[in-house]
Formats: C-alpha cells, sequence, structure tokens
C-alpha cells in the first residue's frame, strides 16, 4: 500500500498527468459566480456555503475517470488484478482512491478558506465550510472509485462516471451544506448533519472501496 | 510447484476460440503457444493469469500435496505496465514493493535486473524517453527484481533486435534452470531449444514434444 501510494504521490508531482486541473477549475468557477450574482454582498455571504460546496463537488468529479484508467491503458492495472486475492485488491483500491483525494481533493479544501474570501462569507462560516468539505469530499472520492471501476474499460468515460455517480453523491452534497449552514445559522443543528456527513465517508470508504474491487476483478 | 490447465475453453465476443486444453507444467517446463492471428494465444495467457475467465475448465497452481501457491505468477503482456513520467528504477522499484516476491531471497535487487537487461545507463531516464526496444527491456527486468517462477509471457520479444533476443532468452533459459515454469505466447521462434509447443488453431489443438 506504502509503495502505490508513494507512486501515485509522485506521479502528481510530474508534468503531464493533470493532478491540478481540478484545482483550477474549482478556482475558477467561485471566482467568476461574484461576477455573475452582481455585488449583492448580503446574498454572496447567503449563498457562499452552498457555492463551494457546488464548486468542490463538480472539481472533485473532474479526472475520477482516470482513477483507474489511466493504469489499464499502460497494463498496471492488469499486475494489480492479476493474481491478487479479494482483500488485497481491496487495499490496492483504498490505496488508490486515497492517494486521489490527496493529491486532488485535498488541494480545494485547502483552498476553501480563500474562496470563501471572495463569497464574502464570515470566518465562521468559512471554518465550518472546510470543516465539512474535509470530513465530506472522501465520501464522493470513494462512491466515483465505483464508477471509475465501472466505466474503466470505456474511453471517454468521463462524462459517463460522473452521471453515473451523481444521484449516489447528492446526500453527501445536502449534508454538507446543511451541516454548514447549521454551524453558522441558529435555528438549524450543526451536529446531526455533520455527524451524516462523517458516516457517510466511512460508509463509502467500505462499500465503494469494495463495490469497486469486485468491478475491476470482472472485466472481461 | 505444478501449473495445471485441465480442459481449458476461452471464448471473446462470444467466439469460442478454443476448447479442451489441458497440460501440466512442472519446474524448468517451458511452453510455448503458437498460432495464427486471432486463434487465442493472449486470450489463453490471460486466462491462466486469472485476467479473463475461461468458459470451461480449471487452472490451478498448486504444490505437490495440492495446496494452492500463492504469488506465483509473473503476467508480462502487451503493455509494459510502467509509467512514462517516473524513471525506469523508480517504476522497477514500485513493483518491487507492491508485488510480493514468491522467495525475496532469490528477486535481484533493481540495479541488478537492469544490469541484466543490459541498460544500468537508463536508470535516472524516465521511461517515456526510452525507446520502443530499451521499453521491452525494462519490461522484463520485472520479471527479475520480484522473483516468481511461473512466467506468463506474451510476444516478449516485440519491438526488440536480435541481440536482445537473445538476452531474453537467455534470462528464460536461466529462470528455467533455476526451476521456473515459462508459458510464452509468441509467433516468432525464441531460440530456447527446450520449449514445448501448443498449438491453438480453430478448433483444433495439438501439442508436440519439441520445437523444430
Amino acid at each position: 500500500m506504502s509503495a502505490l501510494m508513494s507512486r501515485e504521490f509522485r506521479l502528481a508531482l510530474r508534468a503531464g498527468t493533470g493532478a491540478l486541473t481540478g484545482l483550477l477549475f474549482f478556482l475558477a468557477v467561485i471566482a467568476v459566480i461574484p461576477f455573475g450574482v452582481g455585488p449583492d454582498m448580503k446574498l454572496l455571504a447567503r449563498i457562499g456555503p452552498a457555492i463551494l460546496w457546488i464548486g468542490a463537488l463538480l472539481a472533485s468529479l473532474l479526472g475520477l475517470d482516470r482513477l483507474f484508467q489511466i493504469d489499464r491503458e499502460d497494463g498496471s492495472l492488469d499486475l494489480m488484478v492479476a493474481g491478487q486475492d479479494m482483500v488485497s485488491l481491496c487495499v490496492t483500491v483504498f490505496a488508490k482512491a486515497l492517494s486521489h483525494w490527496l493529491v486532488t481533493v485535498l488541494p480545494l479544501v485547502i483552498a476553501a478558506p480563500l474562496l470563501g474570501l471572495i463569497m464574502n462569507m464570515e470566518p465562521l462560516a468559512i471554518g465550518a465550510a472546510t470543516l465539512t468539505l474535509l470530513v465530506g469530499t472522501p465520501a464522493i472520492t470513494f462512491i466515483g472509485a465505483v464508477g471509475a471501476a465501472v466505466t474503466v474499460a470505456l474511453p471517454r468515460g468521463g462524462l459517463l462516471v460522473s452521471v453515473l455517480i451523481l444521484p449516489l453523491v447528492i446526500p453527501v452534497l445536502i449534508f454538507g451544506v446543511s451541516a454548514t449552514l447549521g454551524a453558522v445559522e441558529d435555528t438549524t443543528p450543526f451536529l446531526a448533519p455533520f455527524q451524516i456527513l462523517c458516516a457517510l465517508t466511512l460508509f463509502f470508504a467500505v462499500l465503494g472501496t469494495i463495490a469497486a474491487a469486485f468491478s475491476l476483478k470482472s472485466i472481461d | 510447484m505444478r501449473l495445471v490447465a485441465d480442459g481449458l475453453g476461452g471464448t471473446r465476443g462470444g467466439t469460442e476460440l478454443f476448447s479442451g486444453i489441458s497440460f501440466v507444467l512442472g519446474p524448468r517446463d517451458g511452453m510455448a503457444v503458437t498460432g495464427a492471428n486471432g486463434a487465442g494465444k493472449s486470450t489463453l495467457l490471460r486466462i491462466l493469469a486469472g485476467l479473463f475467465r475461461q468458459s470451461s475448465g480449471t487452472v490451478s497452481i498448486v504444490e505437490g500435496d495440492g495446496k494452492p501457491v500463492p504469488d506465483a505468477l509473473h503476467y508480462l503482456g502487451p503493455l509494459n505496465a510502467m509509467k512514462d513520467q517516473l524513471t525506469a528504477a523508480e517504476n522497477l522499484a514500485f513493483w518491487q514493493g507492491f508485488l510480493p516476491s514468491h522467495e525475496t531471497a532469490k528477486a535481484m535487487d533493481v540495479e541488478e535486473a537492469l544490469d541484466a537487461v543490459r541498460l544500468p545507463h537508463v536508470s535516472d531516464i524516465p521511461f517515456g524517453y526510452l525507446s520502443t526496444g530499451q521499453k521491452r527491456r525494462v519490461a522484463i527486468a520485472r520479471l527479475l527484481c520480484v522473483h516468481r517462477p511461473v512466467w506468463l509471457v506474451d510476444e516478449p520479444t516485440s519491438g526488440l533486435d536480435k541481440a536482445s533476443e537473445q538476452l531474453f532468452a537467455g534470462l528464460a533459459i536461466d529462470h528455467l534452470a533455476k526451476g521456473g515454469v515459462l508459458v510464452a505466447a509468441t509467433h516468432l521462434p525464441l531460440g530456447i531449444d527446450e520449449l514445448q509447443t501448443l498449438v491453438i488453431g480453430g478448433q483444433r489443438q495439438s501439442r508436440e514434444g519439441l520445437t523444430p
């Protein structure tokens, strides 16, 4: 697992792997929102958490289709699957998904406070949005791993992955945004949606990994 | 340790390519799988490697007492399974760390393996900059830096020059001499005398003792 993760990190640092595409997309989306919405500072602050979450969600969908495809194209995936039992294949899938999250989605979480300023959000709202993104976005990656594994044999599966997994990531978005709003507003709770968000991540870290491993095993 | 195939059948895209292929390969046994394009050589190899499901029959790698052997298989497919952005040594070091060796003591270091394919000078060059033949030789070095007794190689010498073909033959003979098993899908003679031949073609399979 450590060998695989260190390879993924190394690849992300080398040119031509597109690891930062998601971050640039996230920056672009958030930067144009104030121009589109207009200079209504209160409105921006109110929709800020939702916009940050939607931007991060769409940005983390970008590049998900490449999760296993790059390894299939050069033949590496064969070696990762051949002769492996289910447990070690699950470990491989988990390591790949986790390093994908660390390399492409964690930068989004780190950039979120800065982009929160663009949206005129209060410090508390910025903190809450960043925290919910930190615990919620791994669920998106693990759900996405299933979509990536199912479509690994399709050469242009990018859009299909997004369409396949979108219904499954909607709950993550709902609870992420409602937890963020709960931290800011007095009338709505914070802890309950936040705990559900944590549960979603833990649940899909297990189920997504196993489902993706089974899907990779049955490529024919 | 034996590689046992019993009544193997393979289909691709709904068409049956072969059926009823049975063989037992023990230590020091090598087999060349030959046949026309599309006869099913690569399919048979992928079935042996567990990458495709067979339509009938069984395949297993077992000890003398019938226990399955873990981490026994090397698969060298038509693709090299290396990342262009990483150097040759980094690629090999990754596979060495990722794939468990059957007997770690028998695995070579990355440097030794690159020496063995006569490419010690490319270890720090990104894999993408190497020539086709050099890439293939680095992929062959993977078979050496992770020790596994059964080699399944699909057109191992594609892209190699004459000298490198002989180099691969030498490595394969060495592997057999140390008690390894080799199954090679190829339509070129590999220059290894000890190989049995399995011809796949249409519905007819024949098996001869020695290569001509």
